[in-house]
C-alpha cells in the first residue's frame, strides 16, 4: 500500500547515493519537483535512466547528482541542445558522466522486460547502426523457431522509479491519462516507486483513456500540485514553453546555471 | 526572402507534396512535423499522423511544440503507450512514410544524430542521440529526410551511423534484414535528392526555384551526381504559402 507522505520525506526514504533512478514522463507529466528535491538533498553518484533526458536531467547532471546516464534522446524538445549534459560529456563538468545509449524502441522494450520479470526483450532494431557497437546491453539473438537474427536488449531494473500523475485516492491508487509514455512499465520494473500527483481525491472518477497503478505496486505518493512544471499535466496545466526557451540561456553558461541552482527553494507540502 | 518565398518555405512545401492523402506517416518534430501538418491542411486531409509519444491519428490545428504536445493527445484517434507505438505500429510495417531530420546525412542516406567527430567517447560535439529514428529508418515502408543543405550536414560519410539508409550501397538493407525501402527522398532548402536505382547514391533530381546547380554542388560534401532529367520544383502555390504561414504563426 502506498502511503501519502511529504515529497522531501519520500525522496530521502527512497533515493540513496549510488542508486539507479528512472524518472519518466514523455514530454508530459515530467516529475520536475521530485528531481529538484533530489538536487536539494544532494544525492550523488546516481545512475539516471530516462528515454528523453531533457531539461530535468540537464538540471540533475549540472548539479552533480549523476555518475552515469542511460538514455535514448537527450535534447531540449523544440529548442535545441542540453548544455549541462554536453558539458558533462565533452568536458567532465561538474563530474564526468558515463553514458549508455539506446534508441527509443530499445529503451521502451528494456522497461517492458523489467516490468515482465524477464532478463531481456526482443525487437527488430539497431541492426547496422553504430549504437550496437558501443552499447553492451544490445546483442544479436537467434529466433529458436525461425532461425532469424533479431536484437536482444537487457531488461532495465531501476532501484527507484519516479513519475508524476494527475490523481491519487487516499489509499494511494494512482490515475493518469493523456500521453502516458512508459511510466507504467518504469514503475513495474523498479524495486521502489514514488508518484507525485496534482490532486489527492476521495474517489478516482473513471476516465476512458486512464492508466491505473494500484496502490500495492506504488511505494510512496506525494501530493505536489504543479510538480510537472515546466512540463504539463493534461487537464491541469499547460506546458510553460517560455521556460524551455529560457533554459537554453540559463544552461549554456556555468555561472548562469549556478545562479539558477541557488534559486531552488525548499518544498512545502 | 528569395522571390516571394523563403528557402525554408519551398523546402517545407516540397516535403508536404511528397506525402499522399490517406498515407500513415511517422513524424519527427521540427521541419518534418511542419511539412506533415501542411500536407494535412492542404492536399492530404486524411493523412494519418503518428508521433512517437503514442498519439496515432493526431489532428492538430496548430503546430505542436513537441512530439508530446497535449493537442496531439486531445485530437488523436488513439493514444497508446510508447512501447506499443514502436512494437505494434512501427515494427510490423504499418507505417507508410517515416519522416526524419538529421545533423549529418551521407551520400547513401545514412543519418547521424549522435556525435560529431571520430571518437564516440570523446566527441567534438555531442548531439541529442537516436530517439525513435533508427527503427523508423529501418521499418517505415519509405523514408523521407529533411535537412538544410550545407557541407556540414551533407557529408561523404557520417561520423556515426545512428540510423541506416543504404549502408555502404546496393544490397546492404536486404543483408541487414531491414524491412522498409530506405530513404526515397532527401529534401533540402535547395532541391530534392533521390537514390539512384542502381547505385543507391543520393542524386539531385529537382532543383528548387531560386537555387542554382553550382550552389547545390558547393553545399554538398561529396561529388554530387545530377539526374539526366533534372527538373525544377514547381514554386509554392498561393494556397500552399498562405496555409504554411498561417500554421507557422500558431507556434
Amino acid at each position: 500500500m502506498a502511503s501519502i507522505v511529504p515529497l522531501a520525506d519520500a525522496v530521502s526514504e527512497l533515493v540513496h547515493d549510488g542508486d539507479t533512478v528512472a524518472m519518466e514522463g514523455f514530454t508530459h507529466l515530467i516529475p520536475f519537483a521530485a528531481g529538484h528535491e533530489i538536487i536539494r538533498q544532494g544525492r550523488r553518484n546516481l545512475t539516471l535512466v530516462r528515454m528523453t533526458p531533457d531539461v530535468i536531467y540537464d538540471q540533475l547532471i549540472g548539479a552533480g547528482c549523476a555518475r552515469r546516464l542511460v538514455f535514448s534522446w537527450g535534447g531540449n524538445p523544440g529548442v535545441g541542445s542540453l548544455h549541462r549534459f554536453r558539458d558533462a560529456v565533452q568536458n567532465g563538468w561538474p563530474v564526468p558522466l558515463e553514458i549508455e545509449e539506446h534508441s527509443h524502441a530499445g529503451m521502451a522494450n528494456r522497461y517492458v522486460a523489467g516490468a515482465a520479470g524477464l532478463p531481456f526483450a526482443v525487437l527488430r532494431g539497431y541492426v547496422g547502426t553504430d549504437l550496437a557497437r558501443h552499447t553492451p546491453t544490445v546483442k544479436p539473438i537467434t529466433c529458436p523457431f525461425t532461425g532469424e537474427t533479431l536484437t536482444a536488449v537487457a531488461a532495465l531494473r531501476p532501484d527507484v522509479a519516479i513519475i508524476h500523475a494527475q490523481r491519487a485516492d487516499r489509499a494511494g491508487n494512482v490515475q493518469m491519462w493523456g500521453i502516458t509514455g512508459v511510466q507504467k512499465e518504469a514503475v513495474l520494473a523498479a524495486s521502489r516507486s514514488l508518484v507525485t500527483v496534482e490532486e489527492v481525491v476521495d474517489e478516482l472518477e473513471p476516465r476512458p483513456d486512464q492508466v491505473i497503478l494500484p496502490s500495492w505496486v506504488v511505494t510512496r505518493v506525494a501530493h505536489v500540485p504543479g510538480g510537472a512544471h515546466p512540463s504539463y499535466a493534461h487537464g491541469y496545466s499547460e506546458r510553460d514553453n517560455d521556460f524551455y526557451v529560457r533554459w537554453d540561456a540559463i544552461s549554456r553558461d556555468r555561472e548562469e546555471f549556478a545562479r539558477w541552482l541557488a534559486t531552488l527553494q525548499p518544498t512545502r507540502s | 526572402m528569395v522571390g516571394d518565398f523563403t528557402a525554408d518555405e519551398i523546402m517545407t512545401v516540397a516535403a508536404a507534396r511528397a506525402l499522399r492523402d490517406g498515407q500513415t506517416c511517422f513524424v519527427g518534430i521540427g521541419l518534418p512535423s511542419t511539412a506533415a501538418n501542411l500536407a494535412r491542411a492542404t492536399h492530404a486531409p486524411n493523412l494519418v499522423l503518428i508521433y512517437e509519444s503514442g498519439t496515432i491519428g493526431a489532428k492538430p490545428d496548430r503546430l505542436p511544440l513537441s512530439i508530446g504536445d497535449g493537442i496531439l493527445a486531445r485530437t488523436a484517434d488513439a493514444v497508446v503507450s510508447v512501447p506499443e507505438v514502436f512494437n505494434y505500429w512501427l515494427q510490423p510495417g504499418r507505417v507508410d512514410v517515416g519522416f526524419l531530420g538529421a545533423a549529418q546525412v551521407d551520400r547513401y542516406g545514412n543519418i547521424n544524430t549522435t556525435v560529431v567527430g571520430d571518437d564516440y567517447r570523446r566527441p567534438k560535439v555531442r548531439l541529442p542521440g537516436a530517439g525513435g529514428a533508427p527503427e523508423i529508418a529501418a521499418s517505415a515502408r519509405r523514408g523521407i529526410i529533411m535537412v538544410r543543405h550545407s557541407r556540414r550536414t551533407l557529408v561523404e560519410r557520417v561520423d556515426f551511423v545512428t540510423s541506416v539508409g543504404f549502408g555502404r550501397g546496393p544490397g546492404d538493407r536486404q543483408r541487414l534484414g531491414l524491412s522498409g525501402a530506405g530513404p526515397q527522398m532527401l529534401i533540402t532548402d535547395l532541391g530534392i535528392l533521390e537514390p539512384d536505382p542502381d547505385t543507391c547514391e543520393l542524386t539531385l533530381t529537382h532543383l528548387h526555384p531560386n537555387a542554382t546547380l553550382d550552389q547545390v554542388r558547393e553545399a554538398t560534401g561529396w561529388p554530387l551526381k545530377v539526374a539526366p532529367n533534372l527538373a525544377e520544383t514547381p514554386p509554392p502555390t498561393a494556397a500552399e504559402l498562405a496555409t504554411l504561414r498561417k500554421l507557422e504563426r500558431t507556434r
